[in-house]
């Protein structure tokens, strides 16, 4: 290294020894997994993870000897080491051990282990067993979601626009409820949505509660463990997620673009949908990601707001992890979840996504 | 651009009172809305209160068609302000504000039909240049075949019909600038308004644009209205500018008038460089007025009745001279004696200065000498290089002289006696 003078041979030589670098971490990290998963098992598991060790120490000696230069040459790739290793040892490697799970069989109902032999009987059960749960987990999370833009949009565009000196307070209160638990708060809509609570006294007092039977809001007089008591919970919690995106896309967009849309002969709607909206659209496309996808692999909000009738696929898959120890079929249901869900950002990045304005 | 008259599209727009109407004479004296019609803007007695500030107060002018109209000011006298009420943006807390000779005070600015080109252009940054352009006929719902071939027609005048498909984002800072202008023009409004529109452009770009400014406005003949806090600006483009300060219009004329007649001591210093001599009228000689300086010299000078009134003074009140730099010529003295200075060289009795050479800077084409006069006062002239100048030195008896004419009367003392110039780039660092 140290005689190495010119530069092209001694520019590959470092580029290369920098994927080396990179694979040789990535190899760590996939052993690793394979140690987790029980790939290897018995005397083969203190030499793999000498491997890693070795893999390790090789990688930070690549980085830390050679000259200034080939260093100075290599330092970009070497940003990456920390992330792959990162992603090797707490991605990578927890998603293989869950792929392996799902695809393994339980020798009888009641036994917790499971063997890895190709079963993709796991995903038939999933598809077959747990439809409705699926529905119902996309259902209420694109209610909510929706709901939530209904709502955010409008609270963002006022802070963002109307705010003036009290922008910062206002913020805070949209942030504040965080400092609860989340469990707490869902819990807390408990008493305020039972059959005795303030919620149905309101409706009761002012009589709309027919009315909000026929459009599915309350059942025989109850909102507790209703569908819209789930999608209300799950509005509510995630409804930060969608205020602050948007705000933030709203807070850059110039006040004097409206100033133009109206000398260009728009009322104040229309230079709001063509202009202003437009440019909140990345935000909504970001306060989309951060609210259904969480709230489609939510069970809390079913569990405590709704009733057997209104399990979503969390709950299934708690269930089937913790309680009938079925980690195979929960390990196989996660994987559809997850499959969907990637699909769905796939398909809304491609209709809606903004890049070129992000 | 071909051999069409790039203007003939504007001469098809069926709105009769707005287009540029060449053929006006051949109408006849028939129709008696004819002269109305000429002012396309009118401000009647407006002002604009902010709480307890007035930021325009009682703003009187008109705006003929066609006119390039420019607002002059330091910046807060309020010029954006009247643009803003014009617009429509804000409106006035007393007063009218006519468009076409229609009351607009209360109208909102979307039924307005002006055209603002903004400071920072605020084009929409989600659409193309020509989505961009096309924004207002299509508020408007002017049909899609008309207005795409308005469209067209305008970025060939801004000369952009290469950017048609680019974002805004894609563009150099007088490319937008320029999508701004046609933004604005294709809607053919009765008054284009303009604010500080070359300020964010570097000093070469923007020297550019203001003949660009002017070829588009001649070509296109709509009344451009322009608000600016840089006079070279205004005095190189416009046809007429009002001078306001304060919230007030302090003058309001060509910029001849407003270089050579100015009709306040603020807008003589405003403009360009000046010299304000504080003294006292001492009487009169036909068309000219009989001063004498605080200096001790004793001159003549001309005022017309508007500055300020100063045919109705009565002598001893309170005057200034103003002398521009570049109307001065220099009569170095021979000797050492102020005296002689002052009387050698064919200078005329009434009309020179005299005083100690401060300080002399070589500037190529001229020289700048800056003389002071026996009571302090600080005289600059831009003089020409002649053989005489490299001999005086920081301390020399000189004295400065002037065509008739040249010494312009102006009512009240300076508050500043001496030479005053506004440094467009010193407005710009306050700012």
């Amino acid at each position: 290294m140290t005689t190495a003078v010119e530069g092209s041979p001694h520019r590959a030589d470092g580029g290369r020894s920098e994927l080396l670098g990179l694979a040789a971490l990535l190899g760590a990290g996939l052993l690793l997994a394979a140690v987790g998963a029980r790939w290897i098992s018995g005397p083969l598991v203190p030499l793999a993870l000498a491997l890693v060790l070795a893999a390790v120490v090789a990688v930070i000696w690549t980085a830390v000897a050679g000259s200034p230069e080939s260093k100075r040459r290599i330092a970009p790739y070497g940003l990456l080491k920390p992330g792959m290793l990162w992603l090797a040892l707490f991605y990578l490697a927890p998603l293989i051990t869950l792929l392996r799970s799902s695809l393994s069989t339980r020798p009888s109902r009641f036994a917790v282990d499971f063997t890895f032999d190709w079963n993709l009987g796991n995903y038939t059960t999933a598809f077959t067993d747990f439809a409705p749960q699926f529905g119902r987990a996309f259902l209420y999370a694109g209610s909510a979601t929706v709901l939530t833009i209904l709502i955010g949009f409008p609270l963002a565009y006022v802070i963002a626009f109307r705010g003036g000196r009290f922008k910062t307070l206002l913020l805070g209160l949209v942030v504040i409820p965080f400092f609860t638990s989340y469990l707490i708060r869902t819990i807390a809509w408990r008493s305020l949505l039972a059959d005795t609570g303030q919620v149905v006294q309101l409706f009761d007092t002012l009589r709309i509660s027919g009315i909000l039977e026929t459009v599915g809001v309350m059942d025989n007089g109850r909102v507790l463990n209703t569908p819209a008591a789930v999608i209300g919970g799950l509005t509510y919690n995630f409804l930060p997620f969608m205020i602050l995106p948007i705000y933030v896309s709203l807070e850059k967009v110039d006040p004097r673009l409206v100033d133009a849309a109206q000398d260009l002969y728009s009322t104040a709607f229309q230079s709001f949908r063509k202009v202003v909206v437009p440019l909140a659209l990345p935000g909504v496309f970001a306060g989309t990601l951060l609210t259904f996808i969480p709230a489609a692999g939510d069970f809390v909000n079913a569990l405590y707001l709704g009733s057997p009738n209104t399990t979503m696929i969390g709950n299934s898959i708690q269930d089937q992890f913790l309680v009938q120890s079925n980690v195979p079929l929960a390990s196989a249901m996660s994987f559809v979840l997850m499959l969907i869900i990637t699909v769905f950002v796939f398909v809304y990045s491609r209709f809606f996504g903004t890049e070129d304005l992000t | 651009m071909d051999t069409q008259d790039p203007a003939a599209p504007y001469r098809t727009d069926p709105r009769p009172t707005t287009s540029p109407d060449p053929a006006r004479t051949d109408t006849g004296t028939g129709t008696g809305s004819d002269t109305g019609t000429d002012d396309v803007v009118v401000l009647d007695g407006v002002s604009k209160r902010f709480g307890s500030f007035t930021a325009v107060d009682r703003a009187d002018f008109t705006i003929e068609r066609g006119e390039f109209f420019a607002m002059l000011g330091p910046s807060g006298c309020g010029k954006t302000t009247t643009l803003k009420m014009i617009a429509g943006f804000e409106q006035p807390s007393g007063g009218r504000v006519l468009l076409e000779g229609v009351d607009v005070s209360r109208t909102p600015p979307y039924k307005r039909n002006v055209n603002t080109v903004f400071q920072q252009y605020a084009l929409f940054p989600h659409m193309t240049v020509a989505e961009n352009v096309a924004f207002g006929p299509r508020s408007k719902k002017v049909p899609k075949a008309e207005y795409v071939e308005r469209v067209t027609d305008m970025l060939e005048v801004v000369r952009l019909s290469d950017f048609a498909h680019r974002r805004p984002n894609q563009l150099s800072g007088g490319q937008q600038q320029r999508v701004a202008l046609a933004r604005a023009l294709v809607n053919y409004p009765s008054a284009l308004l303009l604010d500080e529109p070359l300020a964010a452009l570097d000093l070469k770009l923007r020297e550019a644009m203001q003949f660009e400014l002017k070829r588009i406005q001649r070509e296109v003949g709509i009344t451009f209205v322009f608000v600016t806090h840089d006079q070279g600006e205004a005095l190189t483009m416009s046809d007429r500018i009002a001078v306001m300060n304060e919230g007030r219009v302090e003058q309001i004329g060509t910029p001849e008038d407003i270089y050579h007649r100015p009709a306040t001591l603020f807008v003589a210093s405003f403009i360009g460089t000046a010299n304000l001599l504080p003294g006292a009228l001492a009487g009169r000689d036909g068309d000219e007025l009989i001063v004498r300086l605080e200096s001790g010299d004793t001159v003549r000078a001309v005022g017309s009745n508007t500055s300020a009134g100063v045919g109705s003074h009565a002598d001893g009140s309170p005057v200034s001279v103003m002398l521009r730099p570049e109307r001065l010529r220099v009569i170095p003295a021979p000797g050492t004696g102020a005296d002689r200075a002052v009387e050698p060289g064919g200078a005329a009795p009434g009309r020179s200065v005299s005083g100690t050479v401060d300080d002399l800077v070589f500037q190529g084409a001229s020289a700048r000498l800056s003389l002071r006069l026996a009571d302090g006062t600080d005289v600059i002239a831009n003089v020409g290089t002649d053989a005489d100048l490299p001999f005086l030195r920081p301390g020399d008896p000189v004295a400065v002289t002037w065509q008739p004419g040249a010494a312009y009367l102006l009512a009240g003392r300076p508050p500043r006696p001496g030479a005053s110039t506004t440094d467009v780039d010193q407005v710009e660092a306050a700012l």
